[in-house]
C-alpha cells in the first residue's frame, strides 16, 4: 500500500459539488422517448376487429369485445381489442402485427388510480390523456411481421392470350400456394363477407398443412363448385381481407382453385360418402346453373330424390354460357357438375319446361326431355314432386332502348358468349363496339378480341363506376380493348353507303352531374358533343333480365312474382309453400357464389318443409 | 442437546470433515435472499467459525420462473418477448441468441445493417451491465458513492436504449429476422456524448477505486481462482481472463461483426477480486471503443429486417443448434431443438452464472472473512435470474 493509494481517491473530490443526477419531477419533466412502448392507442375507425392482436399476444392480455356505437358490418367484426394491463408486458407484438396499423402505443407510462379495477385499455371508453399523444411506439419503416405482397399468379402473356381460348390463369404451384396460404391471419372476416360463408381460413389452413382432402371436404360443406369458383368467383372475401388494409389481400380464390386442381379421385369420393339415408320425397329443380345444382347437391346429400331440368344441352348455366372458356374451362365446370351427378342427382338436359320462353340467343330446339318423354310443364312438376326449386337466372339481355336497335348488325353480348360456348362462330367481322361496363361486356369484348376483332367498349359512366371486376378491365386493356367512357348511346343508323353491312353508332359525350352524398354522379348527355362511328357489329351488354313465362299466371301470383322479380325468404321460400326459388332471379348480388348460397339455403328450407310435412302426415 | 445434528459439509474443500454444531464453535448464518447486494434473489448458507467461513452452501430457487418450460408452450414469435426477461441487466444477449438459433434452424439471413445494429446493442448492454456491476462491487466494500456514479451512468446508456427500442430494461429490439427499428434521428451524436461522459467517469473511478488503499487491501488476494480450476469448473469471461486464460467468444468464435472490429482480449494474472475488477474495468474501455468503431463504420442505410414467414403459423424445420456469445460474465449460450412444429421442442439457456455463483462460490468462500463474502460474490459477477431459467 502506497501513499498514492491513500491520496488518489481524494482527487475526485470535485464530484461532491455536482448537481443531483435524478429528475426531481419525473411525471412532468421526464416524458417517455419518442418510440416508448407505453399505454395503447387504437384508431377505432381504422380498426376492423380482426383479432390478430389477440392471437399473437403471448400474455393473453387482449380480448376482442363489443363496443357501443360500433356495428358489425361487411369487413368489420364490430369488436375491438380490450387490453388487460395486469397481463400486458408491453412487447408491442400486437402493434407490429396489426393488419390495419390502427393499434399503436403512446409514450405515456404513468397511470395513477386508487381503483385497482381500472387498469385496462377499454375500447370506446378511453378518454385518457394519452389518447391523442403523438409520440409513442408504432411499427417501424422496413420492419413488418406480415408479408404485404401476394404471390404473383402465373398468367399467359396478353399476346399469347389473344391467339386462343386457353385458360389464361395458370394456377399456383404447391410451393406458391403454401406461401400465399401462409399470409393468412385466420381472422375470418372473409367468411362473413362470402355469400356462402365458406370456411376460408379453414381451407387455407388445409393448404398450409398439405391436407388437400380436408380442404376439399371443407369447401364442399358450403360450395359444390370449388373448381369453378376457384376461377371466376367475384371474391367478395378478398375485398374485406384484413391484409387488404396494408397490402394485397390473400388470393383466396386462387387458393380455392389450388385445392380443386390438386384434389384427386379419392378426395372426391371421400366427399360423396357423407350422404344420409335415402328418403322417398322427390324434389324438382328447374335450371342446372350454380343455384340449381347447389340445391340439388345438398338435397341429395340429405337423401332426397332430386331431378334437375335444364333447357340447355349442358349444365352450369351462366358459368358455361356467360363466361368464356379462357376464364373457366369447360372441363373444370364439368368436374364440379359431374360430382353432383355422381351422387345420384338426375339431370335432364335439353328439357325446357313447357312455356319457358327461348332467350334471344340460338338454342337447341325445344322439345322432349332427354329421356325421350315429353317436356313437363310447371304445373306438372308442381303436381308430381313434393317440392320445386327454380333458379332459372337472367337469360334475356336488356335492350339499349334506342332508335335503330333492330339493325341486323346488332348482336347481344350474351348471345355471342352462348354461341362460342355452343361451338358456333358468331358473325362479328372486324370492328366491334361493345356497349356496357359489366362483366358480360368485358367477356364479350375479350372474346371478340380473340376472334380477331378490333374492339371498343363504350360505357356511360366513368371507369371507376364500371361494375366489372377491376382485373377484367385491366386484362381487357392488356389485350388491346379500347375504352371510351362517359359515352351515352343515342341511336343506331343505317348509312346508305354501308348497305346494311355496318351500323352507324351515334353516341354523345356525357357530363357527370353530382347527385349529392351517397349517390353516384349521373351521366348527362351533352347535346353538342355527338359522335357517329361506323362499326361492323354493335354489341349491347348492359345486363339481363329474367324469363319466367313458363310459370302460369295464377301460379305466378301465388308465388309472388311481381314485374319479373321474386321476393324470397331466407331459405328461398316463396308465397307458395311447396315452391322455392333462388339465384340471379331473386338475388341482388347476381353472382355465382350468391346463387350457390341460395341453393344451399333453399335445400335447408326444402328439407325443413318436407320434414314438417312428414310429421304432419304422421300425426294426422 | 446430546442429539444435536452433525452437519456433513460439502465435499469441495473440507471433504470428510464434519462440523458438530453443538460444540459451540460454529455458527450458521444466512446471507440472502434479501441481501442488499446484487447477489440478491439467492442465498448463501454460511457456516462460520468466528468470522471465518468454514463452509458455504448456495441456495437458488427464489427466482425460478420456468422460462425454458414456458417457451415450449409458446410459438416462436411469442417467445421473443420472453427471452429478454431471463437476464434483467443484459436482456440483449438473450434476444440475440434466441434470434440467432431460430434464424439458423429456419434458414433466415439477416440483413447486414441489422447485424451492425445488433452488435451495437450487445456492446451497449455490456457497457450498461458493467456500470451496474461497479455499483455492486464498490458497494460491497463500503464505497457506495462510486457505485452511485456507476448506476447513474448506466441510466444514460438506458436512455439510449429507450429511444432506440422503446424500453429501458426490456428492449425487445432484436427480433428473429433483424431488428425492430432504425437508429432515431441524432442518435449517434447523443450516443457519443454518453460515451464521453462514461469515459470521463472512468478516470475518476480508476483513481477512486483501483488506486484506493481500502479497495486494494480488501480485493487483492481475495478469492484467487487457481488456473487449474478454470477448465475443470467451466469458468468463462472475466473470471477466466483474470486468471490469464485468453478466452473470449468474440475472438474464439466471432459472431456478428466482431471479426471486423479492432480489439484485444484483456487478461490479467492475479486471478483475485482485484484483477477480475481490473479486467472488467478495461473491458468497459474496450466497449466504449467498440461502440465508437461501430458508430463510425456502420453502413448508414439498408434493410433492417428480413420478411419472416407469417409468425402466426411459423414452423421451423426439425433440427438443433447451439449458439454462443460473450456476455459480460462469460459464455452465454442458447441450445434450441425444433421438432418441426410451431413450438420449440426444447430451449436450454446456458448462462455463466450457474457455474460461477454456485460451484465456484461454494469453493472459493471457504476460508474467507464474513465481511468479504458480498464482495467476493460480486467479483464473480453473477446474476441469479439467468441461473434460474
Amino acid at each position: 500500500m502506497s501513499l498514492k493509494d491513500i491520496l488518489s481517491p481524494l482527487t475526485v473530490w470535485r464530484r461532491t459539488a455536482e448537481k443531483p443526477y435524478t429528475v426531481i419531477d419525473p411525471i412532468n419533466d421526464r416524458p417517455g422517448a419518442a418510440r416508448y412502448r407505453g399505454f395503447h392507442k387504437n384508431d377505432m375507425e381504422a380498426c376492423i376487429g380482426c383479432g390478430t392482436c389477440e392471437t399473437i399476444c403471448q400474455n393473453a392480455a387482449i380480448d376482442l369485445v363489443p363496443v357501443e356505437g360500433i356495428e358489425t358490418t361487411n369487413g368489420d367484426s364490430g369488436l375491438r381489442p380490450q387490453i388487460d394491463y395486469g397481463r400486458c408486458c408491453w412487447c408491442a407484438l400486437c402493434v407490429d402485427i396489426c393488419t390495419t396499423s390502427s393499434l399503436t402505443m403512446s409514450n405515456e407510462y404513468i397511470w395513477v388510480d386508487t381503483d385497482p379495477e381500472v387498469f385496462r385499455f377499454v375500447p370506446g371508453a378511453e378518454n385518457k390523456p394519452w389518447d391523442n399523444s403523438e409520440l409513442g411506439y408504432s411499427r417501424a419503416e422496413g420492419y413488418q411481421l406480415l408479408d404485404p405482397e401476394r404471390v404473383e399468379m402465373p398468367e399467359l402473356e396478353p399476346d399469347t392470350r389473344l391467339t386462343s381460348f386457353i385458360e389464361m390463369v395458370q394456377g399456383y404451384s404447391a410451393e406458391q400456394a403454401k406461401k400465399e396460404a401462409d399470409r393468412c391471419v385466420e381472422c375470418g372476416i372473409c367468411m362473413a363477407a362470402c355469400p356462402a360463408h365458406m370456411d376460408i381460413p379453414g381451407y387455407i389452413k388445409a393448404i398450409r398443412e398439405n391436407d388437400i382432402n380436408g380442404g376439399l371436404a371443407l369447401m364442399y360443406q358450403t360450395n359444390p363448385f370449388p373448381a369453378s369458383c376457384g376461377r371466376i368467383c367475384t371474391h367478395r372475401c378478398e375485398e374485406v381481407c384484413a391484409i387488404n388494409h396494408t397490402g394485397d389481400p390473400i388470393a383466396i380464390r386462387w387458393l380455392k382453385r389450388y385445392i380443386a386442381d390438386m384434389a384427386d379421385e379419392s378426395d372426391y369420393q371421400a366427399i360423396t360418402k357423407t350422404a344420409e339415408p335415402e328418403r322417398t320425397e322427390k324434389v324438382a329443380i328447374i335450371g342446372a346453373g350454380p343455384g340449381g345444382l347447389s340445391a340439388a347437391y345438398y338435397l341429395r346429400l340429405l337423401g332426397y330424390q332430386v331431378t334437375v331440368f335444364e333447357a340447355q344441352p349442358h349444365g352450369g348455366g351462366m358459368l358455361r354460357y356467360g363466361i368464356p372458356e379462357y376464364r373457366l374451362p369447360y372441363d373444370q365446370l364439368d368436374k364440379d357438375i359431374d360430382l353432383v351427378a355422381s351422387l345420384g342427382v338426375e339431370i335432364k338436359y335439353n328439357t325446357r319446361i313447357n312455356g319457358l320462353k327461348e332467350s334471344n340467343g340460338p338454342k337447341e330446339s325445344d322439345g322432349p326431355g332427354s329421356d325421350g318423354g315429353p317436356a313437363p310443364s310447371f304445373e306438372q312438376l308442381y303436381q308430381d314432386y313434393d317440392a320445386v326449386f327454380f333458379s332459372t337466372g337472367l337469360p334475356d339481355p336488356y335492350t339499349l332502348g334506342i332508335q335503330g336497335e333492330d339493325h341486323p348488325r346488332v348482336i347481344s353480348g350474351i348471345s355471342i358468349l352462348e354461341d362460342v360456348t355452343a361451338g358456333k362462330t358468331p358473325d362479328l367481322r372486324k370492328s366491334v363496339a361493345v356497349v356496357g361496363g359489366g362483366n358480360v361486356a368485358m367477356d364479350a369484348a375479350r372474346t371478340a378480341r380473340r376472334m380477331g376483332c378490333e374492339v371498343t367498349v363504350l360505357y356511360r359512366r366513368r371507369e371507376v363506376d364500371m361494375p366489372a371486376d377491376e382485373e377484367e378491365i385491366t386484362e381487357a386493356k392488356e389485350e388491346g380493348v379500347k375504352f371510351i367512357t362517359q359515352a351515352i348511346p343515342v341511336r343506331i343508323e343505317d348509312k346508305p353507303e354501308a348497305k346494311g353491312e355496318q351500323a352507324a353508332f351515334v353516341w354523345g359525350e356525357a357530363e357527370m352531374v353530382d347527385q349529392g352524398e351517397d349517390r353516384r354522379p349521373k351521366p348527362v348527355l351533352q347535346e353538342d358533343k355527338i359522335h357517329t362511328d361506323l362499326f361492323d357489329t354493335v354489341v349491347p351488354a348492359i345486363g339481363q333480365g329474367s324469363s319466367l313465362d313458363f310459370i302460369p299466371e295464377d301460379m305466378a301470383a301465388k308465388i309472388g312474382i311481381i314485374k319479373y322479380k321474386i321476393k324470397v325468404g331466407l331459405h328461398g321460400e316463396t308465397g307458395e309453400p311447396k315452391i322455392f326459388a333462388g339465384g340471379d332471379i331473386s338475388n341482388r348480388l347476381k353472382d355465382a357464389i350468391s346463387a350457390i348460397a341460395d341453393g344451399h339455403r333453399a335445400a335447408k328450407g326444402i328439407d325443413r318443409y318436407l320434414r314438417e310435412n312428414q310429421s304432419k302426415k304422421e300425426t294426422s | 442437546m446430546t442429539n444435536a445434528p452433525i452437519i456433513p459439509l460439502t465435499d469441495n474443500h473440507q471433504a470428510g470433515r464434519r462440523v458438530d454444531l453443538s460444540s459451540g464453535k460454529y455458527l450458521k448464518l444466512w446471507q440472502g435472499p434479501q441481501h442488499p447486494g446484487i447477489t440478491g434473489n439467492m442465498s448463501l448458507e454460511l457456516t462460520v467459525s468466528g468470522d471465518e467461513i468454514v463452509d458455504l452452501r448456495t441456495h437458488v430457487g427464489y427466482l425460478h420462473r420456468g422460462f425454458e418450460k414456458l417457451m415450449e408452450r409458446r410459438t416462436y414469435i411469442q417467445n421473443f418477448p420472453i427471452v429478454c426477461r431471463i437476464c434483467v441487466p443484459e436482456p440483449d444477449f438473450n434476444e440475440y441468441l434466441y434470434a440467432a438459433t431460430v434464424e439458423e434452424l429456419a434458414g433466415i439471413r439477416v440483413p447486414e445493417r441489422a447485424n451492425w445494429l445488433r452488435n451495437l446493442t450487445l456492446e451497449m448492454a455490456r457497457l450498461a451491465s458493467f456500470l451496474q456491476w461497479i455499483g455492486g462491487q464498490t458497494g460491497a466494500f463500503g464505497m457506495g458513492v462510486i457505485g452511485q456514479w456507476g448506476i447513474t451512468h448506466r441510466d444514460y446508456v438506458l436512455d439510449l436504449f429507450e429511444e432506440l427500442s422503446g424500453g429501458r430494461i426490456y428492449h425487445m429490439y432484436i427480433i428473429p429476422g433483424g431488428v425492430r427499428g432504425e437508429l432515431p434521428e441524432g442518435f449517434e451524436e447523443r450516443a457519443r456524448a454518453v460515451l464521453d461522459k462514461v469515459e470521463n467517469l472512468l478516470g475518476d473511478i480508476e483513481r477512486a477505486m483501483f488506486h484506493n488503499a481500502v479497495f486494494k487491501d480488501r480485493a487483492k488476494g481475495l478469492g484467487v481462482i487457481p488456473r487449474e480450476m478454470i477448465d475443470s469448473y467451466g469458468i468463462t469471461g472475466p473470471n477466466a481472463r483474470a486468471a490469464g486464460v485468453a478466452r473470449d467468444v468474440r475472438k474464439d468464435q466471432p459472431y456478428l461483426l466482431y471479426d471486423q472490429l479492432d480489439f484485444d482480449v484483456v487478461t490479467a494474472s492475479g486471478s483475485d477480486t482485484y484483477d477480475r475488477a481490473w479486467v472488467r474495468f478495461q473491458e468497459i474501455h474496450q466497449s466504449l471503443s467498440l461502440i465508437r468503431q461501430m458508430l463510425t463504420r456502420m453502413p448508414k442505410s439498408g434493410p433492417i429486417h428480413t420478411q419472416l414467414p407469417n409468425p402466426l403459423h411459423w414452423k421451423i424445420p426439425a433440427g438443433q443448434t447451439y449458439r454462443r456469445a460473450e456476455c459480460t460474465r462469460g459464455e452465454y449460450g442458447y441450445y434450441l431443438v425444433s421438432d418441426g412444429s410451431g413450438y420449440p421442442r426444447r430451449v436450454y439457456v446456458r448462462g455463466p452464472s450457474y457455474t460461477h455463483a454456485v460451484a465456484l462460490m461454494e469453493s472459493m468462500a471457504v476460508g474467507a472473512n464474513i465481511a468479504d463474502v458480498a464482495g467476493l460474490m460480486v467479483s464473480f459477477h453473477t446474476y441469479p435470474p439467468e441461473i434460474e431459467r
